[in-house]
C-alpha cells in the first residue's frame, strides 16, 4: 500500500470519529484518522487531572489576559482544550456561541457525558407534524446500534421504562442524593406519574466493563481522567482502534476539501493542511468518514467538489448549510429544601438528575410542538453561602467549614426546531490563520423556542413549589444558540436527494463512498443530548459502509 | 459542562451570595487597559489583608486561619491577575480606606490594633458593605470590603490549609454514596 492510500479516512477524532475508526479498524479496514488539532496522550497529557485546588494559581479562575481569548470565561485548568476564538475566527449574521475543541479526542475529553437515546416520539415527530423532511430511520433501526455502542462506551444509568426515553445496557445507576429521592417521589404523586425525576444516565464506568477502570468519583473529568473512568476517545475508542494494528492517527490535520471524481461519482481522498507546516498533502482511500463536529464537516463539504457545484458537495439538495441547531438552555430555577440536617453525601458525583420530557406527549397539548428536560442536583449549601449570624470571625469559620442548608436547582434543555433560515454559510471575506473561509452564522430561536421556554420556566416553577422546595426562584436567562453545545443540522438525513443532504445510512447523496456521522446528520434535534445517539448512527453507518465495499458498491 | 453551567446559574439565584458574580464564578470580567500595575499591590497591602484576613478567618482550635493561609498573596495575585481595572481601583483604594480607619477610630495603624480593636473595625466594615449592597442601583457598584471578604473566603477554604483543615479533603472517594449520615460538627467537604 502506497504511503497516502488508505482503505478508510476518518475526519476528526472526537466522539463520533473515535468510533468510526474503531469500529472501522476492528473490520479489517486500513484507517487513517485526520485530526487538525494536537495529540493528547492519554493520562500523560493530563497535566492538571491530579493538581489540587491550591496549586492552580488563580484556583481555577480564568485570568483576564486568557479570557480575552476567548467567547466565554474558560477555566485555567483546561483552557487549552477549548478552541482560541482569535485563533479560529467566524462571523454572525446573529450571535452564535461555538465552542470547539481541537484535540485528539476532541470535545471528548470535556463532554457532560449524559447519554440518552431519542426515542419513537422524536423519530416520528417531523413526520407526524409536518415538520422539515421525516427521518429516513426509525427507532427500531438505531435501537440494537444504541445496545453496542452502550455497552462498549459504559453508560451508567437506571432503568426507568419510559416511552419518551428508551432504556439501554445500563452499568449500575449512580445514587441519588436522599433530597432528589424524596423530591422524585412528590413529584411522581403530584402529577400522578405522568412526570419523572430519574437519575441522570452517564457515560462513566459504574461496574465491571473489560479494559476500562471504574469512576472514582472525583468530578474532575474535565481536566481529563488519569483513570478513564468517563468515556472519551482515549479512554475507549482510541485504543481499540489501535489494538487492531489497522489505525494511523495524525494530528496537525486540517482537512481542507474531499475530493471527487466527478465521473465515478466518488470521492477518491481528502487533502489536508499540515497545521504546523502549513504543507498540503492528499490522502487517498475507499471510503471517507466526516466526523469534524458537525459545521466543520459542513464546513468541508461546502469546500469540496465545487467544480460540479459552486456550493460543495451535497449542497444540491439546497439544504448544505442549512436547519442548524443546537438545544436552547438557559432557563433556570432553584431554592432550598427544609430538613435533612443528618443527612450528607459521600463522594462527588459527575452526574445529576434528569427530568424527561413530560409536554406534547401522551395527550398533552401545547401552543408549540416538541418539548424540554431538565438537568439538575440537590447538594448541600458550602462556603459561599451567606451566614445571617455571623459576619465574621471564628463562628463564621466554625459555620462555613459545615456545609449548609439543602438547596436544589435544575436548568432546562429545549428541543429547537430545524429551520431552513438558521443556516451557516461561507465568509468569504474573511480568512483564518491558514488562510481557509471561516463560517458565517445566522440562526436564531424561533416562535416555537420563545413560546416553549415560557412553559420551561413555568414548569420548572411549579414542579419544584408542588415538591416543596422553599423560596423557589428562577429565569430565563441566555438562550443563544451554540451555548448548548450541541450543534446539530446542517447536512440533515432524509428520504429524498432534494430536501436532504444524506440518505438512510448517512452517506452524502451525491457521493455515497461518504459517509457523515456527527451532529450535521440529525434531521431534528429533540431535547436529549445528543452524543450517544452519534455513536449509534456512527456504528451502523461503518458497518453498512464495509458491506457496501465487499459487494463492490462505494 | 452545560449541565454545570446552569446549576451555576441557578446556584447564583438560590444563594444570592455571591457579588460579581460573573467575576467570582466563571471567570474574570473585561477590562480596559492595564493602568494598575504591580507596583501599587505593595507588601503592605499584602501585609494589611493578611492581618484583615485573618480578622475575618482567624485561627481557632480546630485550624489555623487566612494568614497562614498567605490570604495576601493570594488577593494579589487575582487583584492583578483576574480583576477588571475599575474593580483594581477599589480594591486598592479600599486598602487605603481600611488604614484611614484604623486611624481615624484609634489613632494607630491596623497592624496595631488589639484583636478586640481589629474585630471591631473589621466588623463594622461588613455592616458598611451590607448596607452598600442594599443601597446600589448597578450590579457591579461592589464595596471594597465586598471584595475583601470574597476574596478571604475563596481564597481560604481553597488553600491547603482552609481545605485539610477546615474541611474535608478527600482526593479520590473512590464510590459515591448519595446519603450518609451527617452529625452536627461535621466538616463539609472540599473542593478536589
Amino acid at each position: 500500500m502506497a504511503e497516502n492510500v488508505f482503505d478508510a479516512i476518518v475526519v476528526g477524532s472526537g466522539i463520533s470519529g473515535g468510533w468510526a475508526a474503531k469500529e472501522l479498524c476492528e473490520r479489517g479496514l486500513k484507517t487513517i484518522m485526520l485530526e487538525r488539532g494536537k495529540n493528547v496522550e492519554h493520562i500523560k497529557d493530563y497535566v492538571n487531572a491530579n493538581k489540587a485546588p491550591w496549586e492552580f494559581k488563580h484556583r481555577g479562575k480564568a485570568p483576564i489576559d486568557m479570557k480575552h481569548e476567548y467567547r466565554r470565561a474558560v477555566s485555567e485548568k483546561n483552557n487549552d482544550w477549548w478552541v482560541k476564538d482569535s485563533d479560529c475566527p467566524y462571523t454572525e449574521v446573529k450571535r452564535f456561541d461555538w465552542y470547539r475543541g481541537y484535540q485528539v479526542g476532541g470535545r471528548s475529553l470535556i463532554w457532560g457525558k449524559q447519554s440518552y437515546r431519542l426515542s419513537e416520539i422524536d423519530f416520528e415527530a417531523n413526520a407526524k407534524e409536518g415538520i422539515a423532511v421525516d427521518w429516513p430511520v426509525r427507532y427500531n433501526d438505531i435501537a440494537t446500534w444504541y445496545d453496542h455502542v452502550e455497552r462498549f462506551a459504559g453508560i451508567s444509568g437506571n432503568r426507568d421504562g419510559l416511552a419518551q426515553l428508551p432504556d439501554g445496557q445500563f452499568l449500575p445507576a449512580m445514587d441519588m442524593t436522599c433530597v432528589e429521592k424524596d423530591l422524585a417521589a412528590r413529584i411522581k404523586d403530584h402529577y400522578k406519574g405522568k412526570r419523572h425525576m430519574i437519575i441522570g444516565r452517564a457515560a462513566h464506568v459504574t461496574g465491571p466493563l473489560e479494559g476500562r477502570t471504574q469512576c472514582q468519583f472525583r468530578d474532575k473529568c474535565g481536566l481529563g481522567c488519569p483513570f478513564g473512568g468517563y468515556f472519551s476517545t482515549q479512554s475507549s475508542t482510541l485504543p481499540a482502534a489501535q489494538k487492531t494494528g489497522n489505525l494511523t492517527l495524525r494530528p496537525w490535520s486540517i482537512v481542507t476539501q474531499v475530493l471527487y471524481d466527478k465521473d465515478r461519482k466518488r470521492a477518491t481522498g481528502v487533502e489536508i493542511l499540515d497545521a504546523e507546516t502549513n504543507q498540503t498533502y492528499v490522502y487517498q482511500a475507499k471510503v471517507i468518514f466526516l466526523n469534524a463536529s458537525a459545521l466543520n464537516s459542513t464546513w468541508i463539504l461546502m469546500n469540496s467538489a465545487t467544480d460540479v457545484w459552486p456550493d460543495g458537495l451535497g449542497s444540491s439538495s439546497g439544504e448544505l448549510g442549512h436547519n442548524l441547531m443546537d438545544h436552547h438552555l438557559g432557563v433556570g430555577v432553584g431554592g432550598w429544601v427544609e430538613g435533612y440536617e443528618d443527612k450528607y453525601y459521600y463522594g462527588r458525583r459527575p452526574n445529576g438528575i434528569y427530568i424527561p420530557r413530560f409536554r406534547n406527549i401522551f395527550g398533552d397539548k401545547r401552543d408549540y410542538l416538541r418539548g424540554f428536560g431538565y438537568q439538575g442536583a440537590a447538594s448541600r449549601e458550602g462556603w459561599s453561602r451567606n451566614i445571617a449570624e455571623y459576619n465574621i470571625g471564628a463562628e463564621l469559620k466554625e459555620a462555613l467549614s459545615e456545609p449548609g442548608r439543602w438547596t436544589f436547582g435544575m436548568g432546562g434543555f429545549g428541543e429547537m426546531l430545524p429551520s431552513h433560515d438558521n443556516k451557516i454559510t461561507l465568509d468569504k471575506t474573511k480568512k483564518d490563520r491558514w488562510g481557509l473561509n471561516v463560517l458565517s452564522f445566522d440562526c436564531e430561536l424561533k416562535e416555537n423556542e420563545l413560546k416553549m421556554r415560557k412553559d420551561m420556566l413555568a414548569d420548572a416553577l411549579e414542579m419544584l413549589e408542588a415538591a416543596g422546595v422553599r423560596d423557589v426562584g428562577g429565569s430565563d436567562g441566555d438562550g443563544t444558540p451554540g451555548r448548548g453545545i450541541h450543534e446539530m443540522g446542517t447536512a440533515r438525513m432524509g428520504h429524498d436527494p432534494k430536501t436532504s443532504v444524506l440518505n438512510k445510512w448517512n452517506q452524502v447523496w451525491d457521493a455515497p463512498n461518504v459517509f457523515v456521522t456527527d451532529g450535521a446528520f440529525m434531521t431534528s434535534s429533540a431535547c436529549q443530548n445528543p452524543s450517544l445517539t452519534y455513536m449509534a448512527f456512527t456504528a451502523r453507518a461503518a458497518h453498512y459502509a464495509v458491506e457496501e465495499l465487499k459487494k463492490m458498491n462505494l | 459542562m452545560n449541565r454545570r453551567d446552569a446549576i451555576a446559574r441557578v446556584g447564583l439565584l438560590v444563594g444570592g451570595t455571591v457579588i460579581g458574580a460573573e467575576s467570582f464564578l466563571s471567570g474574570c470580567t473585561k477590562r480596559s487597559s492595564d493602568k494598575v500595575s504591580r507596583i501599587l499591590f505593595s507588601n503592605e497591602i499584602v501585609s494589611l489583608m493578611d492581618e484583615v484576613g485573618e480578622t475575618i478567618l482567624p485561627t481557632t482550635a480546630s485550624a489555623p486561619g487566612a494568614k497562614a493561609a498567605r490570604i495576601g498573596e493570594f488577593m494579589k495575585t487575582i487583584v492583578l491577575d483576574c480583576y477588571e481595572e475599575k474593580d483594581q481601583v477599589i480594591f486598592i483604594n479600599g486598602a487605603g480606606l481600611v488604614q484611614q480607619n484604623a486611624q481615624l477610630k484609634y489613632g494607630k495603624t491596623f497592624h496595631a490594633l488589639d484583636e478586640k480593636e481589629k474585630y471591631q473595625l473589621i466588623s463594622s466594615l461588613d455592616t458598611e458593605a451590607k448596607e452598600h449592597k442594599q443601597k446600589i442601583k448597578k450590579e457591579d457598584d461592589v464595596h471594597y470590603f465586598t471584595m475583601i471578604k470574597q476574596l478571604t473566603l475563596w481564597g481560604y477554604f481553597t488553600s491547603q490549609i482552609g481545605s485539610e483543615n477546615a474541611l474535608r479533603y478527600l482526593p479520590v472517594p473512590g464510590k459515591f454514596v448519595g446519603c450518609v449520615d451527617y452529625t452536627k460538627g461535621d466538616r463539609a467537604w472540599s473542593e478536589i
